[in-house]
């Protein structure tokens, strides 16, 4: 596959453009301070907005009960990993919660 | 326990992205060889390009049979959050020379940025750019090594993609960011943009993302507010 090739080339180019996009700046350009009060909101702001619709969307299909395990899943992630601030152990439970669900529910 | 050096406690403090993140690699790469791309490519598109969700993306899309530019604008949109989380990186990357800024951008993916925007914001400032590196290389080669591990299994098994792997990245995303909503403000920007990313779930390209992000910054600037006229009337 020629295109392949052209595929990946521009895929590089627009992801790298939108990651240097500040940083390349960062010498000349400086925030004032209200912007660099709002971008310290960006992760958690971001990763919510990552992890909730998965959780409560597996697939596309609305699914707020306790039978989804994705649902039930990402409760135990957060609430281990607030408890006992061990990032690790918070997914490897997590996961085996979910994989239970999944056995049980799916 | 003896304070390791930056560029360590930086791949020490993303191990557990790299075990949310190994699965996606593998059914990335199972989808790839499965959409039709040699493994090369799929390869050659873990290693230059380097962002999970637009790899995705682009393989249902050539699945689908689109055409380049077509595949080049949605990655591009749908990689928007990364210019976000550039910006966020900005203040405390002043110091750190051109030659150091172009590889880390290119490494800047949303575990790495979770880690060590972290780190930054919370003072441990010495040795931020050592830390950076350290989580972006091992984000990088395990990226490619377990792409390679799909090319591998994708053969061999053909409905990888449907083990439920992918719950890996929710339980690493939702064990990172819970600790941090302590603070009203915090909370607030995660519960709006939470709301506001349910809401745009169904929108092209992922943009539901990018207001749910602009809605809880607001949110929680808003939050920042209130509570700081709450302690000025007490």
């Amino acid at each position: 596959m020629k295109d392949a090739l052209w595929l990946i080339a521009g895929m590089t180019a627009v992801t790298f453009l939108t990651r240097a996009s500040f940083l390349v700046f960062a010498r000349t350009l400086r925030f004032p301070p209200a912007v660099r009060r709002a971008l310290r909101y960006v992760p958690v702001a971001v990763l919510p907005a990552l992890v909730v619709p998965m959780a409560l969307l597996p697939g596309g299909a609305w699914s707020p009960t306790p039978a989804n395990p994705y649902l039930v899943g990402t409760v135990v992630a957060a609430a281990v990993a607030i408890r006992t601030k061990k990032t690790l152990l918070a997914i490897v439970l997590s996961f085996v919660v979910y994989l239970v669900w999944r056995l049980l529910f799916a | 326990m003896k304070p390791a050096s930056p560029w360590l406690a930086g791949v020490r403090d993303t191990v557990p992205m790299l075990v949310g993140a190994a699965p996606f690699g593998v059914i990335f790469g199972a989808l790839a060889v499965g959409a039709g791309l040699s493994p090369v490519a799929t390869l050659a598109m873990s290693a230059c390009v380097f962002a999970g969700s637009s790899q995705f993306v682009a393989v249902s899309l050539i699945g689908a049979g689109a055409a380049l530019p077509v595949i080049w604008l949605t990655t591009l949109v749908v990689n928007l959050r990364h210019a976000l989380y550039s910006a966020s990186l900005l203040p405390y990357a002043q110091g750190w020379p051109l030659a150091a800024r172009l590889p880390l951008s290119f490494w800047l993916t949303d575990e790495s940025y979770a880690v060590v925007e972290h780190r930054l914001r919370t003072g441990l400032a010495d040795g931020g750019l050592a830390y950076a590196f350290g989580s972006s290389l091992a984000m990088y080669l395990n990226w490619l090594a377990f792409t390679a591990v799909g090319v591998l299994l994708g053969r061999e098994a053909p409905g990888l993609a449907d083990w439920g792997l992918d719950f890996a990245m929710l339980a690493t995303f939702a064990a990172i960011v819970a600790p941090q909503l302590k603070h009203r403000p915090s909370l607030a920007a995660a519960v709006a943009a939470s709301a506001v990313a349910l809401l745009g779930h169904g929108w092209p390209y992922k943009l539901g993302l990018m207001a749910a992000a602009v809605a809880g910054v607001a949110a929680g600037l808003a939050a920042e507010a209130a509570s700081a006229r709450k302690e000025g009337a007490a």
